[in-house]
């Protein structure tokens, strides 16, 4: 199988040179990075290549890496039946610069599409239908982007005088807490608690 | 007479109907009473546990998808430790795979007997959903005497299982699979020829496989077109491999084949469950090395290193090496993935968890199209879909 995959990234590199910046085999597992403009081209490329035959999409998401610029990877799976291979394709974009949707190549990639945008925010040009999928209605925020909180920014209750759900902002009884778990055995980076003025003073 | 302009009729469904199998807010545009267009809304049940993942260590991680795909909690784990197992390159002992193998079975089981069973009811059948839910509390109880919970298991752990299956545990089971054949026959005596469930769904909901596929199907029901795919016999994980079962596949993908193959599949798991328990490997139940599976209470009452070992899992938890992984198993309800992402840190980066019933609720729209209003019910049941796994 192992061999076979060889074969595949071969393929791709070889047929989409323009588009693919790298073609690596990491875990068992085939990873194309592809320019973000071309994704169009490279996923069906994939799908109707008869070396490749990635006729199923899995999975359409995003991973945010907010120190990095740009800052979000979107990540596509693709599965072959007749190949019986997998393929990752991952594209780089920002929050300014909408990718090209897929959704005219594969009709899945539709709610996957979406829930991207739900979930942190990317943008998705040509897309059909670009609305929220999993948060409230009127919902504010991508709420899987690292700089997003995990309590969120408001909750909801019922209120018994005006008799009907109201939205307030998140009140937390006890501060939210977040352990780092860094060894100082193993270089850890982080001011001690009541050591914080040593920095300062050199 | 003037000629009345006639308006297509909005009507929502759900998420309160009992055919919506959960939390389904289904918006029909309907033309008398065929279906122009259906738009699902979902995200009732959002609960972020993508975002709480990546706040909790890999150990603290695994109990949240238990309360995915709720009906067959033991398969989601599946998927989350053989991600993590892949990223640590952690091998799992015979003994452990095996039970692992024996509860995702178990699960399917599950799975189908509810989902079966309430595919009929949606169409108007009520004794076989009561029947189903007597079979799936002895299930249930099997659950909770390897794990000490009915449907929370969180049994699995990357390694292997919590802890060994009791010793009475084997017979037991092999005591019900004997009786479970003939509930079988019953349900298939009520359902398969009965004229009402017949009329309701075949030629209802039907896909070809190319459709099937530009839709993302997997698991029953891409099989129900006539795609023999099961990544259990084509990219076995945990010793698949070696049992010896059928993939049923049906012609014409329409929801009466759904219901056949899911019905075969139960057969077909009950092979496998009765092959893990004839040759059930001795040894540990989960791996041994100490720095990622926690020691046994009893050895930490006199083992100082246990003790250290313990605090330090159950605290910190283990450190998972820098990379990527997508670890797909074969659900009861289709390809199950999850997509990891390790920075090298004691907590997953990313998890996203890529649901089958997500794909199968998104193509309600492309199959419902055209058919009637009551079929529409028929379609949602025959999807298999369970609303903690959509919504997450």
């Amino acid at each position: 199988m192992d061999e076979n995959l060889k074969d595949t990234a071969e393929q791709i590199s070889a047929s989409l040179s323009e588009s693919v910046t790298n073609v690596a085999i990491t875990n068992g597992e085939l990873r194309v990075d592809a320019r973000a403009d071309h994704v169009v081209k490279v996923m069906t490329f994939l799908r109707d290549n008869s070396a490749c035959q990635f006729k199923l999409l899995m999975d359409v998401t995003a991973v945010d890496w907010p120190a990095r610029s740009p800052r979000f990877d979107v990540v596509y799976h693709l599965l072959s039946i007749r190949q019986n291979q997998r393929v990752r394709v991952v594209v780089k974009t920002d929050e300014d610069v909408p990718v090209p949707s897929v959704s005219d190549v594969f009709s899945v990639a539709n709610w996957f599409e979406r829930e991207a945008w739900d979930m942190y925010g990317v943008m998705f040009s040509g897309h059909p239908d670009l609305r929220r999928i999993l948060t409230d209605y009127g919902f504010e925020g991508h709420p899987l982007r690292k700089d997003f909180p995990l309590t969120g920014h408001v909750e909801v209750r019922y209120d018994d005088e005006q008799k009907r759900v109201i939205y307030e902002p998140v009140t937390l009884t006890q501060e939210f807490r977040r352990f780092d778990f860094m060894s100082p055995w193993e270089g850890a980076e982080y001011i001690l608690p009541g050591d914080e003025k040593s920095t300062e003073a050199s | 007479m003037a000629e009345v302009e006639i308006k297509n009729y909005m009507m929502n469904f759900g998420p309160q109907h009992p055919a919506a199998h959960g939390v389904l807010r289904l918006v029909l545009e309907l033309d008398g009473e065929i279906v122009e267009r259906a738009d699902p809304h979902i995200g009732l049940l959002h609960r972020g546990t993508e975002k709480l993942i990546e706040h909790k260590t890999y150990l603290q991680a695994m109990p949240y998808f238990d309360r995915l795909d709720y009906v067959a909690p033991m398969n989601q784990e599946h998927a989350f430790c053989l991600a993590t197992e892949r990223l640590l390159g952690l091998e799992v002992p015979a003994r452990g795979q095996a039970i692992r193998v024996l509860f995702a079975e178990i699960g399917r089981l599950l799975n189908h007997l509810l989902n079966c069973t309430t595919q009929a009811m949606d169409v108007g059948a009520m004794t076989p959903t009561l029947w189903g839910f007597e079979e799936r509390e002895k299930l249930m109880e099997f659950y909770e005497a390897a794990s000490g919970a009915r449907l929370h298991a969180a049994y699995y752990r990357p390694g292997g299982v919590h802890q060994d299956i009791p010793a009475d545990m084997p017979e037991k089971i092999l005591a019900w699979c004997r009786t479970f054949p003939k509930f079988l026959e019953d349900v298939e005596g009520l359902l398969t020829e009965n004229r009402i469930f017949r009329q309701r769904n075949v030629d209802i909901g039907a896909i070809s496989v190319d459709d099937a596929l530009d839709w993302g199907f997997s698991g029953v029901m891409l099989r129900s077109c006539g795609v023999p795919w099961d990544l259990r016999k084509s990219q076995p994980y945990d010793g698949y491999e070696a049992f010896d079962f059928d993939i049923p596949a049906g012609k014409t993908g329409d929801c009466f084949e759904r219901y056949l193959c899911r019905l075969e599949e139960m057969r077909q798991s009950l092979r496998i469950i009765e092959q893990v328990l004839e040759r059930m490997p001795d040894g540990p139940s989960s791996s041994v090395d100490r720095k990622v599976t926690p020691p046994k209470r009893s050895e930490m009452k006199h083992s100082m290193e246990a003790l250290i070992h313990h605090f330090k899992l159950y605290t910190e938890g283990f450190h998972v090496p820098e990379g990527e992984v997508y670890a797909a198993v074969e659900a009861p309800k289709g390809e199950f993935g999850v997509y990891l992402v390790s920075d090298g840190s004691n907590k997953p980066y990313k998890c996203k968890i890529s649901a089958p019933g997500f794909r199968h609720l998104h193509a309600t729209d492309f199959l419902a199209r055209g058919y009637q209003l009551a079929d529409s019910v028929a379609i949602v049941g025959s999807l298999d879909v369970v609303f903690g796994e959509i919504d997450r």
